[in-house]
């Protein structure tokens, strides 16, 4: 594809259902009321003259090249802000606007460098364009007059640069800003002639900026450019691919020159983000060219010997060779495989089939077992899908929004943009969790009620809540009666009244005051339209299950599910946890969600697969840990996950790596679990990939390949080939056939194919004969089980709290520059905003402790000791300390501890009993870490 | 006890009143005197500041300008009494330059100690909004409408319209807001009245909230009238008190209430839409127009936004019905307009007086011609963005519609004269200078025309390119009032202009030599 142009109407679409009738230019066209005669006459196909004027923004007004004459009117309106009227009769081009144009852009250009040839924006500058199609001659003021032309360039931001010399003060920055980020940290200081945009009257990195780069996406000029294009100049061609971070799923253009990918930027018609996106997902793609990848196999006999480079088939030979001998010495159910929810529904589709069929085991995991496993668990349980229920954009019906043991606004910083947006309009706002995060108070949105809980306590709140809505007379009882399962619903209304469920009850547990439970309670219950969003605050528990079922009690109870607006939302931590469980990642499941000991889906698989399937789970990732410490579990496939990082009790990982006689690890660095591993298998990157991903809202993505695989081989391949060589044939001709596989193989994606992909964008499950389409809200008219079952969610606290030895409460969590494990995105520039993680603790906590900000300390757990650095924040209560897990060498799971999820063995991360303690040992520490990291290829 | 008036106007305390009153006070306390010292607002003969007043069998006798040195002498001469004195100006009511106007929404100011709310009822307060809260919202905006007030912030749109426009728009929030950003060069009777009788325009809001039905109204003063915010909070507490703003208003258990907000210190925040911006706590920049504000405006509701002069109107309309004040005026130019006579006048103060006084009458009669005694050659009417008028046009009849006509406009109704010592391609330059100063910086023609403008204007006067140059002006000026988003970039142009049209000499001098 050439460089894609998006259309540009100049305003966003009216949503009106009334329609107007106005002639622009001769030609009738019928808009929705409330559009401006802009719009009206892109659609009518005349384009008129603009620069402050953008579809994705509010109309401002500012620019004046957009005026236009109307029959009847006096003077020359702005079309941008002129609503079209009932039988308006509107010229866009007549002389008197012609030389007005004219003589606007003349006025612009006297205070504009001259440089177009020289310029970075040459050939994609809005300004150069409009003085072209205005007509522009001769600038008669000349250009000795007053200008900006020594104005400074800020180049502090390490992906775009701010060159002030340029800018025409169109306000586009501060309004993308404002509007679609919502931020609010670019303004216009100075007035009239010294007007300009700041942030905030200091550098781009000093300020709020998040860098976003909505600015940049925005600014028509030079102004505001990625430092990319100003190093290699502007893109020639456009793949529109989508986001490999979280799971929001963004839809993006990868532009180039060539296979180098000059910059991205996020589609306009992406169905996740809507031309939005964050740090990571627009700038911080640096790491797929990274020099630290691993492009060659690597193999090893022992761990403590050092890799050699071996060919694609050596290693693919050896790994299978392995295999089968390990299966021949300790038993078919020795060796399993991890899925990867960073790769596409495909490549994990064949690895699930690749352990199923050629391993003969149902030992198969994802690393959503160590996320999201009891959102998949507990709402199959209440709904019937394992699946959030609602689209994105079902929070801008949303009036009450409630957010719980989530982060969005670092998290998953899109999707927070499109809620901010909402919030500012008026929805309100309950928060539930032990720390101050930013949606709890920030520009234009504060929170109606922080439940500011002591963590491990949200099934009691939750149930705080349900018991309020109970016992206050909040249930939406036509909804009870004609949805749900009424006799679950008799017992669940019993055992929520119970006063042990009462907000007096919970206060003593939760340390949150009853009357702000029963005050958010009743705001939920009014709605009309409440939404809950949670994140893995609510999985990483011991109830996690619980929690999540919980939730779904009172979604049902008050009626708020099945419409816009509505729902049970999880945010997805990374870009294809949802597509990874759907596509049969979990031991006990085949793709869809159907259990292996369903013989009649089984057969359907062993006819097309030409295999026999083992009808028993197999294990989970935990069992298999476990299993290797006692010689039963001998062999793991890895693909594209750093369990000996992100899993937790880091120790207890290790061990078990390390007595296995074989691991094999597919990725694109040689991170921490490879330390451990025998066979290295290099990965490709988004960038290099083909195939789906599916968001945390059901939504299937294209991921199409910028690049060829710097490796040679597609993921998929590399399991086709170790399937083959393991004498169990396996081959694709492309991607599209796998997905193909699945569609014949899973009734909810029957209808998903590339074709159907490429012609429409996305869809979201279940896309099928009933929803050829896909399915944007789920239980609209019934729920997928049936009846809405609600479940008994009894309080039952965790094993790990705060003891004399261990008196802190330690949660962890993300932040906005960082990435889970921070593979990718330590191998980036935004280690300029983050470049070590950092300890929470609050001022009391830190002054008993002797604990300065900036000053080292130990973090120790019953399981283990950490070091890093302290910070002293007012967004965690006294007793709780807060840390995120992104660097390997602070290893925050080095404390954190066994615990886990009933029901889904989901770890217990938010939760650790931990004393923290001054040190001076921590620069040494970081230091050994980051040399074994860079040393491991040596 | 002999009662003295000494105004506490800024205007007067600015020449010496508060000395005065102090004066009068150690002089009288000296002497054993007992005397009640009122400080009322100020009649508007700014010339003759401090005017004091006493009270007298025969009426009010005025003396000034007073000095607090004259003050003895005054005492000795008698003035207690409203003897005769060399500073006596007899009685104020009948000094011909007051007893010509027709006070409407001036009625009180400087009659009354304005922060006396029993002074103010006896003179016929609170009558208006007792009779609106008796009153039907249709019935109190058909009074409106009748009565042809038209907004005296500069536009002149009907103001009955906007109330019903607003008492239509359907909303639980609405709001008055009142625009005391008074910014216009040589205007200063909002200022007056506000330090004056700051309780007419609480009346004139509250009834407007009464009629449209909103319960919340904010009066934007500028920062730089720091009496008269003082005396407005002053004034808002002593009616919240009483029971006539709060949340039951006399009794009636109908809520307004006012804020009073200091503005931003611009002179855009004047322009409506900004000072909503301003109000809304975010920088003073002007909004496009739709929506308009009757409809979307402080915070996206429906605002009724007026001028200080137009609001200190109404009580007066509702209190004595809409037939006495549309018997005043001329053409669609209804009532009384409040002008405020400055520059090199002899005769410098507010004048209000029906539509239809001629500009000739205001400068001769009471201006009394130019200060500087020499042959007056400009009059800029309206403010800034207001046309030069040449000493030829003086018979312009002073409303809304036959000012347009002459190319001008009534603006605030400032007057600000000049005499020929002036130079009007300086004062050209001094308009686009202005425009440069105060422009907000959104549209484009206002925030680098303005700068151009200047430019041009220089190189005219310096005889560079002057004819290609005078060519320019003229197209720039006419994409600063057919391209600007307001009226600032949009009516700059009208004094450039007319400076050009009336006095084309001046930008045609010879350049000056450097010696």
């Amino acid at each position: 594809m050439t460089l894609l142009h998006e259309p540009d109407y100049g305003t966003p679409a009216a949503l009106s259902l009334a329609r107007v009738e106005v002639v622009v230019d001769g030609v009738p066209v019928t808009v929705p009321a409330g559009t401006s005669v802009m719009r009206a006459a892109a659609e009518a196909g005349f384009d008129v003259p603009k620069l402050c004027a953008t579809d994705s923004l509010q109309p401002f007004g500012s620019c004046r090249l957009c005026v236009v004459e109307i029959d009847g009117k006096k003077g020359t309106p702005a079309s941008c802000t002129t609503p079209c009227e009932p039988g308006m009769v509107v010229r866009t081009q007549t002389p008197r606007v012609t030389e007005l144009r004219r003589n606007v852009m003349e006025l612009y250009i006297s205070d504009h460098p001259l440089d177009c040839l020289t310029c970075p924006a040459n050939g994609d500058c809005e300004l150069q364009d409009m003085a072209g199609v205005v007509g522009l001659r001769e600038v008669r003021y000349g250009y000795d007059g007053a200008n900006h032309l020594d104005a400074p360039t800020d180049d502090s931001n390490p992906y775009f640069s701010f060159d002030e010399s340029k800018c025409i003060a169109c306000s586009r920055c501060v309004r993308a800003c404002d509007e679609i980020q919502g931020t609010f940290a670019l303004t216009i200081v100075g007035r009239g002639f010294d007007s300009k945009v700041s942030p905030g009257g200091t550098s781009f990195m000093d300020s709020e900026c998040v860098s976003c780069g909505a600015c940049v996406q925005a600014c028509p000029t030079a102004t505001l450019e990625e430092k990319s294009v100003i190093d290699l100049g502007i893109p020639t061609r456009t793949v529109l691919t989508t986001c490999a971070y979280c799971g929001v799923g963004c839809s993006f253009k990868a532009e180039l020159r060539g296979d180098e990918l000059v910059r991205m930027v996020p589609a306009k018609d992406g169905g996740a983000n809507e031309g939005h996106s964050c740090v990571k997902g627009r700038f911080a793609w640096g790491y797929a060219t990274h020099p630290d990848r691993v492009l060659t196999p690597l193999i090893r006999d022992a761990i403590t010997e050092p890799w050699r480079e071996a060919s694609w088939e050596e290693a693919i030979g050896h790994a299978a060779t392995r295999i089968r001998d390990i299966q021949t010495r300790y038993g078919v159910d020795s060796v399993g495989g991890i899925t990867s929810s960073r790769c596409t529904n495909e490549e994990v589709f064949v690895v699930q089939k690749m352990v199923r069929a050629a391993f003969g085991t149902n030992n198969v995991d994802t690393c959503a077992r160590v996320c999201h496993s009891p959102t998949g668990y507990g709402l199959k349980q209440t709904f019937g899908a394992s699946a959030g229920t609602q689209d994105f954009k079902s929070v801008e019906s949303a009036d009450v929004i409630l957010v719980i043991g989530a982060n969005p606004t670092d998290a998953h910083p899109v999707f927070a943009s499109r809620m901010k947006r909402r919030l500012r309009d008026g929805a309100r706002l309950i928060i539930v969790d032990p720390r101050r995060i930013d949606l709890v108070r920030s520009a234009h949105i504060t929170a109606d009620h922080h439940l500011q809980l002591q963590p491990g306590t949200n099934v009691a709140v939750v149930n705080a809540l349900g018991h309020v809505i109970a016992t206050e007379g909040l249930i939406d009882r036509d909804f009870v009666a004609q949805r749900c399962d009424l006799a679950s619903f008799a017992a669940w209304e019993a055992f929520i009244s119970l006063p042990e469920n009462s907000p007096e009850a919970v206060e003593a547990v939760s340390g949150v005051p009853a009357e702000e439970l029963r005050a958010a309670a009743r705001l939920y219950a009014a709605g009309p339209n409440s939404a809950v969003y949670y994140g893995l605050g609510v999985t990483e528990h011991s109830q996690g299950s619980t929690m999540v079922m919980a939730m779904a009690n009172i979604a049902m109870a008050t009626g708020n599910i099945g419409r816009d607006g509505v729902g049970i939302n999880p945010l997805r931590g990374q870009n294809n946890v949802q597509g990874s469980c759907d596509m049969g990642s979990f031991p006990h499941e085949l793709p869809g969600y159907r259990h292996v000991s369903d013989d009649a889906v089984r057969e359907q698989f062993e006819v097309l697969w030409g295999a026999d399937l083992r009808g028993d789970p197999g294990m989970r990732i935990p069992n298999m840990l476990d299993a290797a410490l006692t010689g039963q579990f001998r062999a793991l496939f890895v693909q594209g996950e750093d369990i000996a990082q992100s899993d937790p009790n880091t120790q207890h990982v290790q061990r078990a790596l390390e007595a296995m006689d074989l691991v094999i690890v597919q990725d694109l660095f040689l991170n921490e679990t490879a330390r451990y591993a025998h066979v290295f298998l290099p990965g490709t990157s988004f960038l290099e990939k083909d195939g789906t991903f599916t968001n945390a809202e059901r939504r299937i993505n294209r991921v199409r390949p910028v690049m060829a695989a710097k490796t040679g081989k597609q993921e998929w391949e590399i399991i086709c080939d170790l399937s083959t060589a393991l004498g169990y044939p396996m081959a694709y001709d492309s991607s599209s056939e796998i997905m193909d596989e699945v569609a014949a193989l899973t009734p909810t994606f029957a209808g998903v194919s590339f074709a159907l992909l490429d012609e429409v964008g996305s869809v979201q499950w279940p896309c099928n004969a009933e929803h050829p389409l896909g399915t944007p809200i789920m239980h609209v008219d019934g729920f997928v089980r049936g009846k809405g079952a609600f479940q008994i969610t009894a309080f039952v606290p965790t094993d790990e709290r705060s003891t004399r030895r261990y008196p802190l409460l330690l949660t962890t969590g993300r932040i906005l520059s960082q990435y889970n494990v921070g593979a990718q995105t330590r191998r980036t520039a935004n280690v300029a905003w983050h470049d070590e993680d950092l300890l929470d603790i609050h001022e009391s906590d830190a002054e008993a402790r002797g604990i300065t900000d900036g000053g080292w300390v130990t973090i120790a757990s019953r399981v283990g000791t950490t070091v890093m650095r302290a910070q002293i924040s007012d967004r965690v209560p006294p007793g709780v300390v807060y840390t995120t897990f992104h660097f390997p060498g602070s290893g925050a799971n080095v404390i954190t501890t066994e615990y886990s999820d009933w029901a889904t063995n989901c770890p217990e991360y938010k939760v650790t009993a931990v004393e923290i303690t001054p040190t001076l040992r921590g620069p040494d520490a970081l230091l050994a870490s980051a040399e074994a990291d860079a040393g491991a290829l040596a | 006890m002999t009662r003295i008036y000494v105004p506490r106007d800024s205007a007067a305390r600015s020449v010496g009143a508060d000395e005065v009153a102090r004066a009068v006070e150690n002089e009288c306390g000296v002497r054993g005197i007992n005397v009640e010292i009122v400080r009322n607002g100020s009649r508007g003969l700014l010339w003759l500041e401090p005017l004091v007043e006493v009270e007298t069998s025969r009426g009010r006798m005025g003396y000034g300008p007073v000095t607090p040195g004259d003050v003895p002498g005054l005492i000795d001469g008698g003035f207690l009494e409203g003897a005769h004195h060399e500073l006596a100006l007899g009685v104020v009511d009948d000094i011909p330059w007051l007893a010509r106007q027709q006070r409407v929404s001036f009625a009180r100011v400087g009659i009354i100690d304005p922060l006396d709310l029993d002074a103010y009822r006896a003179t016929g307060g609170l009558r208006g909004l007792q009779r609106a809260l008796q009153e039907s919202a249709e019935e109190i905006v058909g009074d409106v409408l009748a009565s042809g007030l038209r907004g005296r912030g500069g536009a002149g749109f009907p103001a009955g319209i906007k109330w019903r426009t607003v008492l239509e728009a359907e909303s639980l929030d609405k709001y008055i807001c009142c625009n005391a950003d008074e910014g216009d060069s040589g205007t200063f009777a909002d200022r007056m009245l506000m330090e004056g009788d700051p309780f007419t325009l609480l009346e004139g809001m509250a009834i407007a909230g009464v009629a449209v039905g909103a319960t919340r109204g904010l009066i934007y003063v500028r920062s730089e009238y720091p009496d008269a915010i003082a005396t407005l909070r002053t004034a808002v507490d002593i009616a919240r008190v009483d029971g006539w703003l709060g949340v039951d208003v006399m009794g009636t258990g109908r809520t307004f209430d006012i804020r009073v907000v200091e503005g931003a210190g611009s002179y855009v925040c004047g322009e409506e839409t900004a000072m909503l911006e301003s109000l809304e706590g975010k920088r003073g920049m002007v909004r496009p127009k739709p929506p308009i504000p009757a409809l979307k405006g402080l915070f996206g509701q429906p605002t009724l936004v007026h001028n200080v002069l137009t609001l200190s109107a109404v009580p007066s309309i509702i209190a004595d019905g809409p037939g006495d004040y549309q018997a005043l005026g001329v053409d669609r130019s209804r009532g009384t307009q409040v002008f405020q006579l400055a520059g090199n006048l002899a005769r410098g103060g507010i004048v209000e007086i029906a539509f239809g006084v001629t500009l000739r009458e205001l400068i001769e009669d009471f201006g009394g011609g130019t200060l500087s005694g020499r042959p007056l050659r400009a009059v800029q009417v309206g403010g800034p963005l207001g046309a030069y008028l040449p000493a030829e046009a003086l018979d312009v009849s002073m409303d809304y519609e036959a000012l347009a006509d002459s190319g001008g406009l009534l603006g605030h109704g400032g007057v600000v004269a000049f005499d020929d010592s002036i130079d009007m391609a300086t004062q050209a330059r001094f308009a686009m200078e202005f425009c440069a100063v105060e422009s907000c910086g959104k549209c484009t023609p206002c925030r680098i025309g303005s700068t151009r403008g200047i430019e041009v204007i220089d190189k005219i006067t310096a005889g560079v390119d002057r004819e290609l140059n005078l060519v320019l002006l003229e197209d720039l000026c006419a994409t600063m009032t057919d391209g600007s988003l307001c009226a600032m970039g949009g009516l700059t142009p009208l004094p450039v202009l007319s400076a050009l049209a009336h006095f084309p000499e001046d930008f045609h001098r010879p350049p000056e030599v450097t010696p």
